[in-house]
């Protein structure tokens, strides 16, 4: 009797430790991430890192203002084209993709969001670039909106399933029509949760390198003509850290970190939005 | 069931069956309710009382292989016409499920005003108006008009089933289908649901499902005994409860199952 005690309270004991173990490496390698980030990049921070643009190789100084607008373009028209499509999908879904074609929908989404991201970029390289002759910003973000899309669709679709389905039916038995049900009442009470699910899809694009590299390129110099090519601070770091020089291998940690901050930035804004809408609603 | 001859029918299933696929869950029912008059509808769980309920709104058919067949008359008119839009049909029948369902981003007034703006066509005044009306007549008004513009969750159990109510009171209905109304509710929630029932009479064509015998006894004039999905029984209340006519009835009103 107690021989077994004594064994079940071991063996608890090992696989609580294990787990704990296994849990404290996964995040380990985040805190051991972030922290060479800080030590190799925060040193070369300063205000002309943030406002002035590279300068030609060699040279000290110069900054990532650039890429960091870059970014920004070109993540926001990715932004623009991916979350109405991958939004509207997502409520589709839900509310409307119980039949036969929905079903194809979900299974293309679920095939999409599998697809390595680089070959989204030859896609877009193949149906952007060469027709249009030149590289583009336009044509990276087209591609990140296509990476973006099958995500947002399946997440958004989650959040409208978490809408219980007794909210639809009061609606539809006060005269609501299905489509005003859908919008009015369904997403409305699903958008903190789809908002959320937005800025995950956007925290996501925004580090990608491999499908930009065929399409915006990049760009030493300051560019905001989405058709022309444009540097982004995923293509800097990719960039820089590939290059032969010091200073540049200082910038690309430097970038890097930048980019680690705004993803984690638009992680915490998601959580916090989610968190505090449904505390509100508890 | 033979209601008196001076009563007006606004309400009548005829030959009603209710089935999911092929299955019949509701079986040629034929009823008539009187308007200004409470039908309360009994029965055990699964006997079709709900459904029968979602048939006379037309919700039953949104459901996962819902269909009808027979008929239902509002005022003489067939709501399952080929020109009926059912929409438009629910806004003349209002209804009330067994829990509580406000819209969670609304706030109190706009939950009230929900069935009214979906039909347009009303100044704000007149919407105002309106809230403030349906919310006195759900018995809510006191209790809530110093915080119109807070969150409907802030409510307790029994003021959201008040809420929900004044909701469907709000577009002025001709009939009010109530589900199950005070299952969520403790006994006090329960007592003015059941006050609210006799105020409500006046107006409006009250159907009202419950499961509980001691209040179909208590809030309707005529109460409607399902069982498997026949209605076995309707009639009078005081009689159906007192003497009623089939062994079944019997059986389940003296708690012998059920």
């Amino acid at each position: 009797m107690s021989a077994r005690r004594l064994r079940r309270r071991l063996v608890s004991g090992l696989m609580t430790t294990l787990v704990g173990v296994l849990s404290f490496v996964a995040v380990l390698a985040l805190a051991v991430i972030l922290g060479y980030l800080v030590v190799k990049g925060a040193s070369s921070l300063d205000w002309n890192f943030f406002v002035k643009n590279p300068v030609p190789a060699g040279q000290a100084g110069g900054g990532v203002a650039n890429a960091i607008v870059g970014t920004v373009i070109i993540v926001g028209v990715a932004a623009l084209i991916g979350l109405p499509i991958g939004i509207g999908t997502g409520l589709y879904l839900a509310e409307y993709g119980s039949g036969r074609f929905g079903w194809i929908v979900r299974f293309v989404a679920d095939v999409l969001n599998g697809t390595p991201s680089i070959v989204v970029g030859i896609f877009a390289w193949t149906w952007l670039v060469r027709p249009m002759g030149h590289f583009s910003a336009l044509a990276g973000s087209v591609a990140l909106a296509v990476l973006m899309v099958p995500m947002i669709a399946r997440t958004t679709e989650e959040m409208v399933r978490l809408v219980p389905h007794s909210l639809r039916e009061a609606a539809l038995a006060l005269g609501y029509p299905r489509w005003r049900t859908s919008l009015r009442i369904v997403a409305r009470t699903a958008l903190a949760g789809i908002l959320t699910s937005c800025l995950v899809g956007i925290a996501r694009i925004a580090g990608e390198t491999a499908p930009l590299l065929f399409t915006a390129l990049g760009n030493l110099n300051f560019s905001s003509s989405i058709l022309q090519p444009m540097q982004t601070l995923s293509l800097q770091v990719f960039t820089y850290g590939t290059g032969p020089f010091d200073e540049w291998h200082r910038l690309a940690w430097a970038a890097a970190l930048v980019l680690m901050g705004l993803v984690l930035l638009l992680s915490l804004t998601a959580r916090w939005a989610l968190r505090s809408r449904h505390g509100a609603a508890r | 069931m033979a209601p008196p001859a001076d009563a007006r029918l606004q309400l009548e299933a005829v030959r009603l069956t209710a089935l999911y696929g092929r299955r019949a869950v509701v079986k040629d029912v034929s009823i008539l309710f009187p308007a200004h008059s409470v039908t309360a509808v009994i029965g055990p769980s699964g006997c079709g009382k709900s459904t029968f309920l979602r048939c006379l709104n037309r919700m039953h058919e949104l459901s996962e292989g819902g269909w009808v067949t027979g008929t239902v008359l509002l005022d003489g008119a067939d709501v399952y016409d080929a020109g009926v839009d059912p929409v438009q049909l629910r806004r003349r029948i209002g209804m009330v499920f067994q829990r509580p369902t406000p819209f969670p981003t609304m706030t109190i007034y706009d939950n009230v005003a929900a069935g009214l703006r979906v039909n347009g066509g009303r100044s704000r005044g007149e919407v105002d108006a309106a809230v403030e009306q349906a919310l006195r007549r759900a018995a809510l008004w006191d209790e809530v008009k110093d915080r119109l513009k807070k969150s409907a969750l802030d409510l307790s159990g029994g003021q959201q089933q008040r809420l929900c109510i004044a909701r469907a009171l709000a577009p002025e209905p001709e009939v009010l289908l109530l589900d199950e109304p005070t299952a969520s509710l403790d006994p006090a929630g329960t007592q003015r649901i059941e006050e609210l029932c006799h105020e409500l009479k006046r107006r409006y064509t009250i159907v009202i499902v419950t499961h509980n015998l001691q209040q179909a006894g208590r809030v309707s004039d005529y109460t409607a005994f399902f069982y498997l999905g026949d209605l076995v029984e309707v009639g009078r209340t005081e009689e159906l409860f007192t003497k009623p006519a089939q062994e079944q009835t019997e059986a389940y009103i003296t708690g012998r199952f059920g």
